[in-house]
């Protein structure tokens, strides 16, 4: 068997003084397509950052893509990791002005480098990029006049130019509407199946079956439950991760999940 | 972003710019001087009154200026990324507090001027170090914690000068509001601040992408593999010795700073070229020297014989060009 994208041993997180996971075993090969379900301040965003490497784990090992983590993210080995894992954010910041082009070219920076300015295959990959998220045309348009949605695609165009192969996002579907949050999941379903893996916190367990093939539950009092995802997004099983009651509905071969 | 072609093309034009600047620093004051002068006193010859004027007093003084604005405007940009606010400028964080507290103290205590620009710069970095150790903490490096540390030793070391001025003799009190206004009179030799700038640039412009992704958020620029604490520790560093050494050179100038980076900004954004810190550096700094040594001569000639503190006159021509441009912009995008 090939080496995991991501592994998890024993791997403990905490924030805060609260702890999120303990005991942790995970791993994530290619082609998996992972969702982190949970209620809110359940961690679900404190994993993530820290599967990227942003925080250190409080205990276990982690590795990604054979780097271990927290050394490789934080210091001089944030490069090399940056060229094999993207991280999308749940809050994007523009405090200066900047075009959209520009923003989708900061995606190649771990690909440069020091003295290198970007390419035309740079360009190339950038406008690719633009194009997959319905974005061409926009790429003279200035960042700060850009409605929440299309900021939103415009982040997920920045990770796609990024070139990873781990691909950790941070609630991907924020401020996007039906077709594009469709639209969303079906490119990193593809990119899935092209050879590499995702990792995606969502809050809607439905989009969650539907498009992921194995889900990790985070039940918040550092209990965790992940595997397949027909096996563990049931009903029973949200029931208990969010506290409320839940019934599952089956439309063509899909399963949905509606409070009841 | 520009293109590397355009890039080197707009520097073209800048350097252009500078050295104009710098001769009409030299063709112009109280004594008429010929192009042939200054071309004999650029050429190293031995000449008349006009030359030695030029070699003596006027080359030098327009370097320091040149110098002074292109410290302070670098130090503003990298500011200004490092608390990713357009705002913020070398003086918000009390770097120039320090060392107007340590400038007027020597003053008070009567000492000579090598050791007051020696007491302006030591309390530069004391207030840096002071900022740089009580923001730093343990982990948590944030923007505000930061900000607002240097915000009150600013204020802490506004008490203290506001105290040596209420103390101190008639005779000295002239001479501590022009350092506290900015003045380029008294700077005694231009090459130690152009060495620091250089140095400056130097060191920052191989990490100038770096600094693009930083001014979009800490996070994205970790995710992308930028060791976010270092740099940021870096440009703090570097940023407050860059003031420092400006400060020491010619007394608090005000506005170069705040002003010059965000000129320079909104000149790259009507190009379309956006935010791209490999331009918007090198621009600032020449930028900025020729700002203030167009001030500088402007200061020096406006009321001649009689000088007025340079600080003075760029923040009144600075404000209101600053304002209009400002209330300008926004029209332009609806």
């Amino acid at each position: 068997m090939n080496t995991p994208l991501l592994e998890a041993t024993r791997l403990e997180v905490n924030i805060g003084g609260h702890r999120i996971c303990r005991d942790l075993d995970w791993r994530v090969d290619v082609g998996d397509s992972w969702a982190i379900l949970g209620r809110n301040g359940a961690g679900k965003s404190t994993l993530l950052a820290t599967l990227a490497g942003l925080r250190a784990q409080q205990g276990g090992g982690l590795n990604v893509a054979g780097l271990a983590l927290p050394h490789a993210g934080l210091g001089a080995g944030a490069r090399a990791m940056a060229r094999v894992r993207g991280y999308l954010s749940q809050h994007q910041f523009d405090p200066f002005a900047s075009t959209v082009m520009e923003t989708v070219l900061v995606g190649r920076h771990p690909h440069l480098g020091r003295w290198d300015w970007e390419s035309a295959e740079d360009r190339r990959i950038a406008d690719a990029a633009l194009n997959e998220l319905g974005l061409d045309g926009f790429a003279e348009r200035e960042v700060q006049t850009l409605s929440g949605g299309e900021r939103q695609r415009l982040a997920v165009a920045q990770l796609l130019a990024q070139q990873p192969q781990l691909f950790l996002l941070d609630e991907p579907l924020t401020h996007l509407d039906l077709s594009h949050q469709v639209a969303v999941m079906e490119l990193f379903g593809r990119r899935a199946a092209a050879g590499a893996a995702i990792v995606a916190v969502l809050h809607d367990p439905g989009f969650a079956a539907r498009y992921c093939r194995q889900a990790l539950l985070l039940f918040g009092n550092d209990e965790w439950l992940a595997g397949p995802a027909a096996d563990v997004i049931t009903a029973e099983n949200l029931t208990r991760l969010y506290g409320h009651p839940l019934r599952e509905l089956g439309v063509d071969g899909d399963r949905w999940f509606v409070p009841c | 972003m520009p293109s590397r072609r355009r890039a080197l093309l707009s520097l073209a034009v800048l350097i252009g710019l500078a050295l104009l600047s710098l001769l009409v620093a030299l063709a112009a004051g109280s004594l008429p001087v010929s192009a042939a002068d200054v071309l004999c006193a650029l050429s190293g010859n031995k000449g008349g009154m006009a030359v030695e004027v030029i070699n003596g007093l006027r080359l030098p003084r327009a370097l320091a200026a040149f110098a002074c604005g292109g410290l302070l405007a670098l130090a503003g940009t990298l500011m200004q990324v490092l608390l990713r606010n357009p705002l913020a400028d070398p003086y918000v964080l009390g770097i120039s507090g320090g060392a107007a507290v340590g400038a007027l103290s020597a003053v008070l205590a009567g000492l000579t001027l090598a050791l007051m620009n020696l007491a302006a710069f030591a309390g530069a970095l004391a207030a840096m170090l002071l900022v740089f150790g009580l923001a730093h903490g343990d982990s948590s490096w944030t923007r505000s914690r930061l900000l607002l540390t240097g915000v009150i030793v600013a204020a802490g070391c506004g008490a203290v000068v506001a105290l040596i001025l209420s103390i101190a003799p008639e005779e000295g009190l002239r001479g501590m509001l022009f350092w506290l206004m900015g003045d380029l009179g008294h700077a005694i030799s231009p090459w130690p601040a152009l060495a620091v700038l250089a140095l400056g640039l130097v060191v920052t412009l191989p990490f100038a992408r770096e600094l693009n992704l930083l001014s979009r958020g800490d996070t994205l620029a970790q995710a992308l593999g930028v060791s976010v604490t270092h740099v940021k520790r870096g440009i703090y560093v570097l940023a407050s010795l860059l003031t420092a050494v400006a400060v020491t050179t010619a007394g608090s100038i005000g506005f170069i700073g705040l002003v010059v980076p965000h000129l320079v900004r909104l000149a790259m954004i009507r190009l379309g070229w956006g935010n791209d810190q490999r331009l918007l550096l090198p621009a600032s700094v020449l930028f900025g020297g020729s700002l203030l040594v167009l001030a500088d001569t402007l200061a020096r000639t406006v009321i001649a014989p009689q000088q007025l503190p340079v600080g003075v006159l760029t923040a009144l021509l600075g404000v209101p060009v600053f304002l209009f441009l400002l209330g300008r912009q926004p029209h332009e995008q609806r």
